[in-house]
């Protein structure tokens, strides 16, 4: 009995969530270009076309290389920070992990806001690299969390051993936390890297008007009506996060990430 | 190693870069926008350094009350909606198999990292009247003919406890996985049901931190920006439709600033709520 209760309670959510999926991905697939469901003909040209037609290709471009520089100079903020607070005692610089977590926790339009003043004020309102350090603030919440976790999940003795042995802190680092380290790394990068391909508001609001990401273009063509290669590009970001958070899962602890990072990050 | 304090000036350099970085891109942003919303507007877009109130005197108005109060009932009620359907769900899942939950948790991302744009885009379509599930009602005889169901304030409510949904369970999920079975286990030994055990054992047990779940739950749903826009119409725009509008397309900075302000002053007070509820917990 409960059985079929919860089958039937986690189809109905899996339906939920499925829904919106489906019906896009039917009408990625219609031969002209009408929105209509079921599919009227089959054609994989919308798919094509996200590469062909040069808007397309240039914000999905503009999107890939926004999401790999921001999400890497995420990381190259957040792991410094993790490891001095791991390393050292000085409870003062936990306000910069407090100021780390309260750009993602705060409603997003409010950083977006933040940060256009500022560009706006500073003179370089526009500019292609505005959005990348625009997003790492953004989401350095994301590595710093997986960071700090799996810095606390370092068995202390260990470096302590290679410390006795006469390792200097640079070769501790090296060969024994970084290894360690290395997983979480790259679980924070992924985060980072598939948030900021998905990005709308920060994007809009420092380079909306010289740049377009995939978001904003999606976002300005539904302004002048429809086209299915919105519905392909859709598939696109939902197969591609699937798939990067499926290789995190595979090559990591998916519920012990989860597991702190709400208890950490809120 | 031990974790020690740091002992030299060079032992704070690994600090330098990140603190440069969190410093001048976010606290100074953020003072400039403080800065901002007490500026003087000018026509045309422009503004100019002043010390004026008018900004936030124009939440006075009975316009910026409605929006103001819609927003917060929107948030309350998307909070809501997910907690209902998300606790009795996380809860199952925790006590599912490994890698049935991987399997969940990697789909629960996935729809949690989609732009708004998309999911704003994905229920538009199933909700519009060539494509949308009318259609199916149709085709099953339920319905004489199909008919568009958006701009509507059920859309928008459904698009955003979409959104919500797996930030949600992906709240809950640390504090169920903690939750002791053993508790459910003498619950059913002595007769419950299993329904009656949920209500009466896991739900008070975990009193606290569904109310810090609602509390997170809102604030996320305050930060809902397109899908208003996308799903309702104007009426169902909310403070931060609102602000991107302002800042946007009426190119009134120094009044969107304001009103950035005004939304942080209310997301920290619930923080600082979250942050009483836990602590009640703990001394519970």
């Amino acid at each position: 009995m409960t059985s079929i209760f919860r089958k039937f309670y986690f189809f109905l959510i899996a339906l939920f969530l499925a829904l919106p999926l489906i019906v896009v991905a039917g009408v990625s697939i219609n031969e002209k270009q009408t929105l209509a469901f079921p599919p009227q003909g089959f054609s994989t040209s919308w798919y094509g076309e996200i590469f062909l037609n040069p808007e397309w290709r240039n914000a999905l471009m503009a999107s890939i290389t926004l999401a790999v520089l921001s999400a890497a100079l995420a990381v190259a903020i957040a792991l410094p920070l993790a490891w001095f607070l791991w390393r050292r005692v000085a409870p003062w610089a936990n306000i910069f992990q407090l100021l780390g977590v309260a750009p993602f926790t705060l409603p997003p339009v409010i950083t977006a806001l933040g940060l256009l003043t500022f560009w706006a004020t500073a003179g370089f309102y526009g500019q292609p690299w505005t959005a990348v350090v625009s997003h790492a603030i953004f989401f350095v919440t994301l590595p710093l969390v997986t960071l700090s976790l799996g810095f606390t999940s370092i068995d202390r003795s260990l470096v302590e051993a290679a410390s006795t042995m006469g390792a200097d802190e640079r070769t501790v680092f090296r060969t024994v936390v970084l290894p360690l380290i290395l997983p979480y790394i790259v679980s924070g990068y992924a985060f980072a890297f598939v948030l900021s391909l998905n990005e709308y508001i920060v994007a809009y609001m420092t380079v909306g008007f010289t740049m377009e990401t995939l978001p904003i273009k999606i976002f300005n063509a539904l302004r002048y009506g429809y086209t299915p290669t919105m519905a392909s590009v859709t598939i696109l970001f939902v197969t591609t996060a699937a798939v990067i958070f499926g290789l995190v899962a595979r090559f990591g602890d998916l519920p012990k990430l989860l597991g702190a990072m709400s208890s950490d990050g809120k | 190693m031990r974790r020690e304090p740091p002992q030299t000036i060079g032992d704070y350099a690994p600090l330098l870069f990140p603190a440069a970085m969190l410093t001048i891109f976010f606290v100074v942003p953020f003072g400039t926008m403080i800065a901002v919303s007490f500026f003087q507007r000018q026509q045309g877009g422009f503004y100019t350094p002043a010390f004026v109130y008018d900004n936030y005197a124009r939440f006075l108005s009975a316009f910026f009350g409605g929006v103001l109060g819609f927003s917060l009932m929107m948030a309350i009620a998307v909070a809501i909606c997910c907690i209902v359907l998300a606790l009795p769900f996380t809860y199952m899942l925790t006590r599912m198999a490994r890698n049935v939950q991987v399997v969940w948790l990697v789909a629960l991302l996935s729809v949690l990292s989609l732009s708004e744009v998309i999911i704003g885009f994905a229920w538009s379509t199933l909700f519009s009247r060539t494509a949308g599930i009318t259609n199916i009602l149709v085709a099953l005889g339920l319905m004489g003919e199909a008919k568009a169901l958006t701009p509507s304030f059920a859309a928008v409510l459904t698009g955003m406890v979409y959104q919500a949904f797996p930030y949600t369970v992906l709240v809950l999920f640390p504090a169920l996985v903690r939750l002791d079975p053993t508790l459910t286990e003498a619950a059913r030994t002595l007769g419950a049901s299993p329904l009656k055990a949920f209500f009466t054992v896991v739900v008070p047990a975990l009193r606290n931190t569904i109310v810090a779940t609602l509390i997170m739950v809102f604030i996320f749903a305050l930060g809902s920006y397109l899908l208003p826009q996308l799903l309702g119409r104007p009426q169902h725009w909310t403070l931060s439709v609102l602000i991107t509008d302002q800042a946007i397309y009426q190119s009134n900075m120094p009044f969107a600033a304001a009103m950035a302000v005004f939304l942080v002053l209310v997301t920290l007070g619930l923080v600082a709520l979250t942050v009483i509820a836990g602590r009640k917990g703990e001394a519970a």
